[in-house]
């Protein structure tokens, strides 16, 4: 963790991003796993995901100025390297199948929660 | 109004395949040689059969590399400083590819400049480590007991995985034969390929076997590295150089660039230079700056090699059912030799699934990624002789330090200095935008500023740390 580690190590239970604050980066989970949660407007704090080693977050911050949709945080000792949004869009325009990796997962994303949206509607029929 | 069915991804990309030129397009059952197993030839095979796949294209691939990745020593080398930049290590992992803890021996955080007038020590804008220090091969002579794994092997498993066969038969003779490259081997077998990717660097004689193909392939200009490995322990590696490399700009007569990078166990030392010899690697590692900083009386150089650096372009490096990448074509000059393997390798291969293998094929769509490179270059001249002009002056040299310093000492000061140095020596951004940095009117004033400066200086050697962003 210490030697050949490439990001930086985050904490347990340490907030990589957080929900409602604006971010111009994505995250991409080099080692360790990470915690995805999102407020509800009760306040109250739900389970999204864990992310693992080659996994990204926070990438609709490149596409968008939004602000956060989620919290991501450290579960257990994780290390996260941070990618430049200027960077990332200017090797986008060079190569565009660059994208071709974030729009394969934005599109796991997408049939995931479609599959959600789904299991919701059937529960409470 | 009828809808059409929805396509697959695969369908997608098919659309974009051209369909003129058929004679050159990759079919099903085409096949592909791949010369040198280094970066350049794994990227470029990883990609090919990445995107063929994609588009259900099933080609076959052999990747053709004596080299055993798991030997330590010069058997399993492929003799480079082994610095993954910052930019590079942002691609890889957009790509999904993560670099495993065991293949990088450091993540660097900060680079430190040495110079007799003092050192300035330069952060990574965001406190990460973002620049992987690693060995290409299996690290050096007595490192059988390091508990590493080669950055080569790495990269020719990830192209293994993704179909390509590794086959450790020595290349003879190149042919054409009916428009097809025909490949020799030492066993006295031939085979013949559909396209054959040049990726055996510039310390190799396969290009000359090219003559067959075309004459049009001249050779790019080469300069000598000097790269020594140096053993102690692990602690003491890193009590002496930290998380940093170790970068030097001195006075020495015939001098030009040299790095001292933390691996592990080991230390490595780059130099890079026209004039290079034994005599100028021993008065540099006798200099006092350089004695301050690494005393390599204690640490034994156990591994060294004189490797040829590619220092630019070759003319046209492709040709019907040819293509060269990585140093056999075309590099950046001096930095990132790996970010260029990537970089050519891709276009190469994406020009070969998506458009073909024909030199038209080459020129239209693999060359405005090499042109680019190219381009970038020349300004980098510009920059390096720039620099070469400054590191030989005291009065220069003190005003890069005072700059930097002065930017340091200053919260919210405007990292004018910081960031060329840090971008000249880790190679994390095209020299064109170091070059537009060097025209900002704050870097011009506040370098006329420590010129003038340094005409009456203070006491200025103490070594300073601060982010550059």
């Amino acid at each position: 963790m210490v030697r050949g580690a490439l990001g930086k190590v985050y904490k347990d239970g340490e907030d990589i991003i957080q929900q409602g604050k604006t971010g111009d980066s994505m995250y991409v989970v080099q080692g360790g796993r990470v915690e995805v949660v999102q407020k509800s407007e009760d306040g109250v704090e739900q389970h999204l995901a864990f992310l693992e080693a080659g996994d990204f977050f926070g990438e609709m911050a490149v596409f968008e100025k939004e602000v956060r949709s989620a919290t991501v945080r450290a579960a257990g000792k994780a290390r996260v390297l941070k990618i430049d949004k200027k960077a990332l869009l200017t090797r986008i325009r060079e190569d565009p199948l660059l994208a071709v990796n974030l729009l394969k997962t934005m599109s796991h994303r997408i049939r995931y929660l479609n599959a959600e949206i789904s299991r919701h509607k059937e529960t409470h029929l | 109004m009828k809808l059409s069915p929805p396509t697959s991804v695969a369908d997608s990309f098919s659309s974009i395949v051209e369909d003129d030129d058929l004679d050159f397009n990759l079919r099903d059952g085409s096949r592909v040689a791949v010369v040198g197993g280094g970066p350049a030839g794994s990227f470029f095979s990883y990609f090919l059969l990445k995107m063929a796949n994609a588009i259900d294209l099933d080609i076959e691939v052999d990747i053709f590399e004596p080299r055993a990745f798991q030997y330590c020593g010069p058997a399993g080398c492929n003799h480079c400083g082994g610095i993954v930049s910052e930019s590079l290590v942002q691609i890889l992992a957009t790509e999904g590819i993560v670099l495993p803890e065991r293949v990088v021996q450091r993540g660097v955080e900060s680079y430190v400049v040495h110079m007799d007038v003092g050192d300035v020590s330069i952060e990574s804008p965001v406190h990460e480590q973002r620049i992987a220090a690693l060995y290409r091969g299996n690290g050096p002579r007595e490192g059988g007991d390091a508990p590493l794994e080669s950055f080569d092997g790495y990269l020719q498993g990830m192209a293994t995985d993704s179909g390509a066969n590794v086959v450790r038969k020595l290349i003879t003779d190149v042919e054409s034969r009916g428009g097809l490259p025909y490949l020799k081997f030492a066993d006295g077998q031939a085979e013949s390929y559909d396209l054959v990717a040049v990726a055996a660097g510039v310390n190799s004689n396969f290009i000359n076997m090219l003559d067959d193909l075309t004459s049009e392939f001249e050779p790019p200009k080469t300069t000598r590295g000097y790269i020594c490995e140096f053993k102690s322990t692990e602690k003491e590696i890193h009590r002496i150089l930290g998380k940093s490399v170790h970068v030097f700009l001195l006075d020495i007569p015939r001098f030009e660039f040299a790095a001292i990078i933390p691996k592990g166990q080991f230390a490595t030392v780059v130099m890079v230079g026209d004039d290079l010899d034994q005599e100028l690697v021993h008065a540099f590692l006798n200099d006092p700056v350089v004695r301050r900083t690494f005393p390599t009386d204690t640490t034994p150089c156990v591994c060294s090699c004189s490797p040829l650096i590619n220092l630019g372009a070759r003319k046209r490096p492709y040709a019907d059912r040819v293509v060269m990448i990585g140093d056999s074509g075309i590099t950046r000059l001096y930095k990132d030799g790996i970010g260029a393997a990537f970089r050519t390798g891709k276009a190469a291969a994406t020009t070969a699934v998506f458009h073909g293998v024909s030199k038209k094929d080459f020129e239209k769509h693999y060359w405005p990624t090499c042109r680019n490179i190219v381009n970038d270059n020349r300004v980098g001249k510009v920059m390096f002789a720039t620099n070469a002009i400054m590191k030989n002056s005291r009065l220069t040299r003190r005003a890069m330090l005072g700059m930097a310093s002065k930017e340091q000492a200053k919260d919210g000061a405007k990292p004018h200095m910081s960031s060329l140095l840090w971008n000249m020596f880790t190679g994390s951004a095209p020299y064109v935008e170091m070059f537009r940095g060097t025209l900002h009117p704050g870097f011009i004033y506040n370098l006329l500023l420590s010129v003038s400066g340094s005409l009456w200086p203070k006491s200025n050697k103490k070594q300073i740390k601060r982010k550059v962003a």
